[in-house]
């Protein structure tokens, strides 16, 4: 049976807690405050509650029709995370870590944030509990979404922009992250996604898992069966990893899609997983793109949310062991794929989303009409109105 | 028995408070170094810490982040700082302790990293990255090397993980004065903290770093200790353009001002 973390916090060779000492203390605090929280039923009602009336689960499952008459293969089926509280799925894991911070009795909470949906998403649950919120976000990243930096805002959040290295989501990582070493006593760190030190990525994994445990039951109601293949993309890879986790016990089909940006054979990509090796970054050791001396590259996708050089540590151990299937697709694909969903199914896609139903393109020709594959919609396309506006393949007067 | 425990030997028997002091190994540029490792030296420095820059140091504040990345503009890399402690040790025998993350190192290939080290004549290794939990085989590869593995103690470390830390680090113990980054603003240094951290610590000598910007920051923090460290604020006066005389004296100034008169 899949069994990870084990108790250091690695999952197979990867993850661990390379942090400094003084942040020692906290994670075990935290890691002793999630056992306890997890068998608490008080605790387990109040973040299903605030899934359910805050957030808007379960989520639906919609059946794509247009778009499986379009490829006319397996059927495909969107898990509709766009329709969260918030517009992504990011609230699942911000809704389960203010409860943390609700027992850990800090009045502070620090986030990072890279395309501003994990900096929105925290400052909406910190809004919901009255704690006070600072988010750290790259100056480049806050001219890039000049929207999710007023929602923000208007949601009482305070934003320190990043001025350091690439002044991007790495950068604002670790501000975030130094900011916490600093305030560690009265401060609690939301992360955003399934990287950082343990006990992060397996929290994180666990609050997002309720996609794929949704997702399971609704298939199984919809088609009697389980489904042949789940596609999800991959950032720092939360999503994803809440889609395949219910299912890692299965022989079910997985693939995980990375932003290939310009081309992997260009240096503006974000492919972690295919280009990367393994190094250490923000607390764990994981696949990492960084050059022949080990300093981290600047990674490039057109989506903000992949725009990361790192990936969570349990993905890196999936990879290797061949369980999930890690690939590309460009900046150019990734913005057809999104054309694509709007005119065929009515719906706009967050260009991170977009990633994966590219790979459908790639995908589809090798299913039958028996197969059924699950798309994760992470997130809908609000955001990246500004973007898609600016390119010329995509339909709209301008 | 290697060059730093020798120095900390000698300073406990000449009743003398050591001083360490951190460069930032090719800031303000590579030519430099050499220097204002020697600038150090006259002034009184007992140990040599270099840092190697990395593209992403999350213990580190402003002034040693900035001072990394100009370092990496310049093509700082791990095997030039390794030819230059060779250049050191032609002509000094002061202890060098080399203070890094451990990306850098793992793509170097840290079994290979820590026998060159060795080689060219550093003494020490400080990795902030690697708490207890992490030491493992990088612990096994340091001590094989007959490297020392500097271990730190922060404020929020349990008094029952100090005597861990200290029985796993050797040559001295990093105390690191307040919880937050090197170069903390808002530091003041807490002596009952470091009262704990000296009479917890029974097998090494303590030295005090982070947020220690001037003689008089010193000169507290060895009330109960055996010594300091010294990093962002020779950092910044380096960045200000300092001559080497300048930086001698500053230097001169913090090591005198620790000694009982």
């Amino acid at each position: 049976m899949y069994n990870y973390p084990d108790k250091r916090g690695y999952f197979g060779e990867y993850g661990g807690q390379f942090v400094p000492e003084t942040l020692m203390s906290a994670l075990n605090e935290l890691e002793k405050l999630y056992n306890d929280a997890k068998r608490d039923p008080v605790y387990q009602k109040e973040f299903k509650e605030l899934l359910g009336s805050y957030a808007g689960r379960p989520t639906p499952l919609s059946y794509a029709e247009r778009l499986t008459e379009y490829y006319g293969h397996g059927k495909i089926y969107l898990k509709r995370e766009d329709l969260c509280h918030t517009g992504a799925h990011k609230i699942n894991n911000t809704i389960g870590q203010i409860l943390l911070a609700k027992r850990s009795g800090k009045k502070r909470i620090i986030a990072e944030t890279g395309a501003g949906q994990h900096g929105v998403a925290t400052a909406t649950v910190a809004a919901k509990m009255g704690l006070q919120c600072t988010v750290y976000m790259g100056e480049e990243d806050i001219h890039r979404q000049e929207l999710n930096v007023f929602r923000m805002k208007m949601l009482g959040a305070e934003i320190v922009p990043v001025t350091s290295g690439s002044r991007t989501l790495k950068d604002a990582t670790s501000e975030a992250i130094r900011d916490w070493v600093s305030n560690v006593e009265s401060s609690f760190y939301i992360i955003g996604s399934v990287v950082g030190p343990h006990p992060y990525p397996m929290i994180v994994r666990d609050f997002q898992s309720v996609i794929g445990t949704e997702a399971r039951s609704q298939i199984k109601k919809l088609e009697g069966r389980e489904p042949s293949v789940l596609l999800a993309c991959v950032g720092g890879g939360s999503n994803a990893i809440g889609l395949f986790y219910p299912f890692l016990d299965t022989s079910i089909k997985m693939y995980g899609v990375e932003a290939a940006g310009l081309g992997l054979n260009t240096s503006k990509h974000a492919a972690t997983l295919t280009k990367g090796k393994p190094g250490v970054l923000h607390g764990s050791l994981s696949y990492l793109l960084q050059d022949k001396q080990g300093q981290v590259k600047v990674a490039h996708s057109i989506s903000a949310g992949l725009d990361y050089p790192g990936v969570g540590p349990e993905h890196s151990s999936l990879k290797d062991s061949g369980r999930v299937v890690y690939a590309s697709v460009t900046d150019k694909q990734a913005l057809d794929a999104a054309q694509l969903l709007s005119t065929q199914e009515g719906i706009i896609p967050a260009l991170e989303s977009a990633h994966a139903l590219a790979y459908l393109e790639r995908l589809m020709p090798k299913t039958t009409r028996k197969d059924i594959v699950v798309v994760n919609l992470s997130g809908r396309g609000d955001k990246d109105m500004p973007t898609y506006m600016a390119v010329k393949t995509i339909k709209g007067k301008r | 028995m290697n060059r730093i425990q020798r120095t900390m030997i000698r300073c406990k028997v000449e009743k003398e408070k050591a001083l360490a002091c951190f460069l930032t190994a090719g800031y303000p540029t590579p030519e430099e170094l050499l220097p204002l490792v020697c600038a150090i030296e006259k002034g009184g420095a007992d140990i040599i810490e270099l840092g190697m820059p990395f593209s992403d140091p999350m213990a580190d504040g402003p002034v040693i982040q900035l001072s990394s990345q100009i370092a990496l503009q310049q093509g700082v890399t791990l095997e030039w700082i390794l030819s230059q402690v060779r250049l050191i040790r032609q002509r000094s025998e002061i202890p060098i302790v080399l203070m890094g993350y451990l990306n850098p190192i793992i793509a170097y290939g840290a079994e290979k990293f820590f026998n060159d080290s060795s080689l060219a004549g550093v003494d020490g290794i400080i990795l902030p990255e690697l708490p207890l939990e992490e030491q493992g085989r990088y612990a096994d590869l340091i001590s094989a090397n007959r490297l020392a593995n500097i271990l730190l103690v922060t404020p929020t470390t349990s008094t029952k993980r100090i005597v861990l830390i200290d029985k796993g680090s050797s040559g001295f113990l990093y105390c690191v004065s307040t919880a937050g980054v090197t170069g903390s603003p808002k530091s003041k240094i807490d002596t009952n903290y470091i009262k704990k951290v000296k009479t917890t610590a029974k097998k090494n000598p303590v030295l005090v770093g982070f947020g220690i910007k001037s003689a008089e920051d010193a000169k507290r923090a060895v009330l109960n200790a055996d010594g300091v460290i010294v990093g962002s604020a020779l950092i910044e006066l380096i960045g200000k353009g300092k001559s080497l005389a300048a930086i001698e004296v500053f230097v001169r100034r913090i090591k005198n001002g620790m000694q009982k008169r």
